[in-house]
Parts: C-alpha cells; structure tokens; sequence
C-alpha cells in the first residue's frame, strides 16, 4: 500500500479584498509516494510547491480531489475528513516540519523539540532526553536549550524545528525546505536523518532549493509545472 | 480521545427581544478539543458564550451536554440546582475581568477554596493545602494566600481566577477575551499558562477572543462570527492560512506583523 496518493488536487484561491479575483494555482496533482522513498516536487517559485504541500497538510482547504493517507489499515482522505480527524492524522500518521518555527513564549528550545513527545503521552523526562539528543546532532549548543527560541538566529530555530519535526515516527513526513537557513555542516546532518528515515520506512514529501540537499535525498522529481491550471479560453 | 463529544449544540439562537444575538448555531466540542470563537465587537460571540455557559436562556435550540455519569442532558431543561452543581464543579468560567469572576474582598486562598467547599469539601487543612498547590501551579507565592485580591496586579489576578476555576477539576471551561486586558509580556505568561493547564488536565475550552495569535496558540478549532452568525469554521491553522470568507480574509490580512 502507498504511504500517501494524491489524487486530483486542485486549488484556486479567491481574493475577496481585491474584488474577488481568482488565482488558480494548480490542478490535476496526482502522485504516489511508498514507504521508505522521498518525493522532491520542483519547479520555480510560484508554482504550487508550498501549496500543495500546505493541502496535503490539511492547512489549505482544496477545491477537489483528494490526499489518501494510510492509517489503521484504511486509507484516509485528509482533503475531506473533519477537523478532528485531521487532527488525530497529524497526531499518528502524518508529520510536518515547516520552514520557520513558530515560536511559543517562554517555551525553552527542548520543551519545544519535545512536545509533540510529550502530547503522545510520553514521560516528560525521557521526552526531553531525546529532545536532547536530536538538538545535539544538529549541533545546537547545550547552553540554548533552556532559553525560548524567539532570540534565537534564523538557523539555530530551523533546527529547533528540525528536532521537534523528526523526533516522532510518523510514517509521512511534509519537509518544507528543512536546510534553507543552515550551513554545510548542518545541511548534512539534516541530509543523514532523512536517510534515517527512509531505512525506517518513512515515506517523505518535500521542497528543497538546495541543489545538493536534492540530489542528495530525493528518489524521484515530481515536477509541479505538469499540474499548471490551463487557462480558460 | 473518547468516542463521544462532550457538548453538542444545535441550531441555538437567541433574540433580545428582536435585536439578534446569535443564529442557528450547531457544533459538538469533543473531550479535549479547544475552540475559539472569533470575530469584532458585536458579532455576538460573547452573547453565544453566555448562553453556552447557560448565564442565558436561548430563543431556541438545544445544548446537550454529557454528564459525569454519561447521561445526555439539555442544559436548559436543568433544575436551578442541577446547573448550580454543573456551573461550580464541572464547568469553569473564566471572565475577561477577573473582578467579574473573584471575591476581591476575601482572600486568595479563600477564593480558590470556595470552590472546593462548594462540592463539599469541609477539611480545613486540605483546602488550605489544594489552595496552596493550585496558587503554586499558577505561579502566585505561597506568602500571597492571605492577601486579598484587590492587592493583585490585573495579570496575577487573571491567573487566580483560573486556578479558583481549575481546583474543581472541571472538564470544560469558558474563557472570554482571557487576556484581553493585560500587557503584553502579562499575556504571554497567561496564555503559556492556559496552554499548559489545558494540554496537562485535557480540557475541552470554548475561548471568545478578538486575537487571531491568541486563537492560533491556544485553539484546535475556531469559528468566525459576523453579525450573529457563525461564516466560517474549522480547524485553526486551515481557516488562518486559507480563509475563505470575505470577512474572514479581512480578519486574517488586518494583523499586525511584527
């Protein structure tokens, strides 16, 4: 069974407060992804990368099709479920790590890298051992970890994020340009769990500017110029 | 998470006189689940928020809410005394205005252990001891207890009006506007606070909120009220990010950046 099959997504957006024109974005995006394989979609910006990661997400509603997610057995459609369903796809079966880290005041950089540990019901202690283990792989120094990231410099909350986004197992994983703020050293640790993960069966959806993160992880191309709504004539 | 919600409401309206308040409002709150319900001035969530919470009869429509002992009941067709044991124990209500939910004239310790002796409690000491413990977890000194809460700053007396609300151990909770009028640093402490309280305890929340950051942090769920009526709803972060309503869209690209 495919980890997650997108079927038919398509999305345009209205602008209500520009007299409510319409943007149509993309169409028609099918694609497949198996357990253990990773999924770039390319294409220049503006294509529908973000978007189509951010429908498969469940964070933008979609104009049609649907985003087929393993779960107990069954094959989910996020694109359709309701709102608590798509909260319990987000808690087992799909995970997200965004570009930029949200930050929470006071929250110390571990407890953010823990809390999905700990929401899983995970005893706080251990959850913050590993939260300390993910922060030291991605070389972010000991003295950070009890501070809130909101200070902190644009890489040292990517990894921040990096942590908190691959320190649970969910068997989909969205990877919005995980390595955009980091140096080589980082973008190669980064590099080296997403290789962990795939031998996990971790089946990965993701954007990568980067041209040497790409070749590095990607397994297949899916290039997002091949779902460009044709325009009406 | 339990198979079954804890509150369901339908088609719940409520007229003063022929001025509208709210219209045709249905949603079911699951164990756990926060909703925020948002929108400007007038849109008439705090009027939903009351009758939610049963300070006012609906028009027409129903509430059912799932008691302790797992019977369905409609929270309007209580005795005075059912929704009094409802209100003091299983619910919270958490006033914009902490004067509107404290005694301000009796003590710290005594606000909190009101609560408790409201359910029974009659053990000196242990009210005193649970007082003590829920002023710890709300971040107030123990050397504070004695003090009334008229010598609070607006922020300490914020979180003393939810730990009086907390000590019962309820499972669901009504917040208007928590934070609305405190500093900003206040806030952020406040709504860490809440955040944790919750996520610990597993609340369910129905917060009113004007803050769309406040909404995002804090809530699973939210819906948009415009003039009495719910135009948008569903999961926060899918409304946030891709509003589809005109006014919604409004709200959303009417933030502040900082």
């Amino acid at each position: 069974m495919t980890a997650l099959s997108v079927r038919n997504l398509a999305k345009t957006f209205t602008m209500h407060l520009r007299g409510g024109i319409s943007l149509p974005v993309v169409e028609n995006v099918t694609f497949d992804i198996n357990p253990g394989e990773c999924v770039v979609l390319g294409g220049p910006s503006g294509a529908g990368k973000s978007s189509i990661l951010k429908m498969v997400y469940g964070n933008y509603g979609v104009d049609g099709g649907a985003v087929l997610i393993a779960h107990d057995g069954a094959q989910v459609d996020l694109a359709s479920a309701d709102p608590r369903t798509v909260l319990t796809l987000r808690r087992d079966a799909i995970g997200y790590v965004s570009q930029f880290l949200r930050t929470v005041p006071r929250v110390s950089a571990l407890d953010v890298a823990a809390e999905p540990l700990v929401v899983r019901g995970i005893d706080k202690a251990e959850a913050q051992g590993r939260a300390g283990e993910m922060l030291s792989r991605l070389n972010l120094p000991e003295r950070l970890w009890g501070l809130p990231p909101a200070t902190f410099s644009g890489g040292e909350q990517q990894r921040v994020n990096i942590a908190r986004g691959f320190i649970t197992h969910h068997p989909v994983l969205l990877l919005d340009e995980p390595t955009a703020s980091l140096d080589a050293a980082n973008r190669a640790v980064v590099v080296d769990m997403i290789a962990q993960k795939k031998r996990c069966g971790v089946a990965m959806l993701g954007i990568f500017h980067d041209e040497d993160v790409r070749s590095a992880v990607a397994d297949r191309i899916v290039d997002v110029t091949g779902f460009a709504p044709r325009v009406a004539a | 998470m339990s198979d079954e919600p804890l509150l369901r409401v339908s088609n719940l309206t409520k007229y003063y006189g022929s001025r509208l308040g709210c219209a045709d409002v249905s949603f079911e709150l699951w164990p756990g689940e926060v909703l925020a319900i948002v929108g400007e001035s007038g849109s008439g969530k705090t009027t939903l928020l009351n009758t939610l919470s049963a300070n006012l009869e609906p028009t027409s429509g129903e509430a059912l809410y799932r008691m302790r002992m797992g019977e369905w009941r409609n929270i309007y067709e209580l005795s005075e005394a059912e929704r009094r044991f409802l209100t003091r124990t299983d619910w919270g209500f958490v006033h914009q205005n902490p004067a509107d939910g404290l005694r301000m004239t009796v003590s710290a310790g005594a606000n909190v252990g009101e609560r408790l002796m409201a359910v029974g409690d009659r053990h000196y000491g242990r009210i005193r001891d649970t007082a003590l413990d829920w002023l710890g977890r709300v971040e107030i000194a123990a050397d504070r207890i004695d003090d009334q809460p008229r010598s609070f700053s607006g922020g300490m007396r914020q979180r003393l009006q939810i730990a009086r609300n907390l000590v019962t151990g309820p499972r669901l909770i009504f917040m208007d506007e928590p934070t609305g009028g405190l500093d900003v640093s206040v806030q952020a402490r406040l709504l860490d606070l809440l955040r944790q309280l919750v996520g610990e305890l597993g609340l369910s929340a129905i917060v009113v909120t004007h803050d769309l950051a406040v909404a995002r942090l804090l809530s699973h769920r939210m819906m948009v009220m415009k003039d009495g009526h719910v135009i948008e709803a569903g999961l926060t972060d899918r409304v946030l990010d891709d509003p589809r309503e005109p006014y919604t869209q409004l709200l959303v690209s009417s933030i502040l950046q900082v």
